[in-house]
């Protein structure tokens, strides 16, 4: 049976290549059918902010990725729910919100770890 | 025990340095490690054309020696490097860029190759930040 991953991803996704990147791995993993899961963690909530206006900043919209998730098999996506509300963002639809508690059990149930 | 080990800084940050010393005492203690992967920042930490002042430890030099003496299998992420500037010949050749600074003991490859360690390695061990 395949090892799960579960990728933290925290950084806001116009601050550098880190949410793009944390974004690739999960695709690639998809692509090869492996088991994983995305977290959306502090600054990494910004990620699921609505209405982002990439060209603004002369990016590539992230958030049209995340749509793509579940096309590749992508179904387990998460947010901190204390880190959304942090920031004044209310519980996406892309995303299912998690207390602190429910993040370390989550973290518990994954084979491997990665943060980005 | 088998080991993947990520990084994603470079030479210069300290959780290189500690990466580093993770893969040393790992390989010391009989362990084994099933791939280096290098991935966003951590390419750097690949990089032939690092200069470390003399009386520094050259860590991108010492990560070279490990790879080179232990026979690991040591990538770095090739979408990555190329974004940030860390080519090989190949690549240099195939961007027509006049710098070559990614040579042997290091291979570019894929987000697959740190998937594939990730399966067979028992732990995945991850470096990053500062």
């Amino acid at each position: 049976m395949s090892r799960s991953l579960l990728v933290i991803s925290r950084q806001a996704p116009w601050s550098g290549p880190s949410a793009r990147e944390a974004l690739d791995v999960v695709l690639a993993g998809g692509a090869f059918d492996l088991p994983i899961g995305l977290l959306f963690l502090d600054d990494g909530v910004f990620q699921l902010a609505p209405a982002q206006n990439a060209k603004a900043v002369q990016q590539k919209d992230v958030t049209a990725n995340l749509q793509a998730l579940s096309l590749f098999g992508i179904d387990e996506v998460f947010a901190c729910s204390h880190s959304l509300a942090e920031r004044g963002l209310s519980a996406p639809d892309s995303a299912q919100p998690l207390s602190s508690e429910q993040i370390s059990q989550m973290i518990d149930r994954y084979d491997q770890v990665m943060t980005l | 025990m088998k080991f993947a080990i990520a990084l994603f800084s470079a030479a210069h940050a300290p959780s290189s340095r500690r990466a580093l010393l993770f893969a040393q005492a790992a390989l010391a203690g009989g362990h084994e490690i099933v791939r280096l992967f290098f991935y966003q920042d951590g390419v750097y930490s690949a990089a032939n054309s690092v200069v470390t002042p003399q009386d520094e430890p050259d860590i991108a030099q010492q990560w070279r020696a490990l790879v080179s003496e232990h026979q690991l299998d040591g990538v770095v992420c090739i979408a990555a490097a190329l974004r940030r500037g860390v080519l090989n010949a190949e690549e240099a050749a195939r961007y027509q860029r006049s710098a070559v600074n990614l040579d042997a003991p290091w291979a570019l490859s894929g987000l697959g190759q740190l998937h594939d360690a990730i399966q067979d390695a028992d732990r995945l061990i991850c470096f990053g930040g500062p």
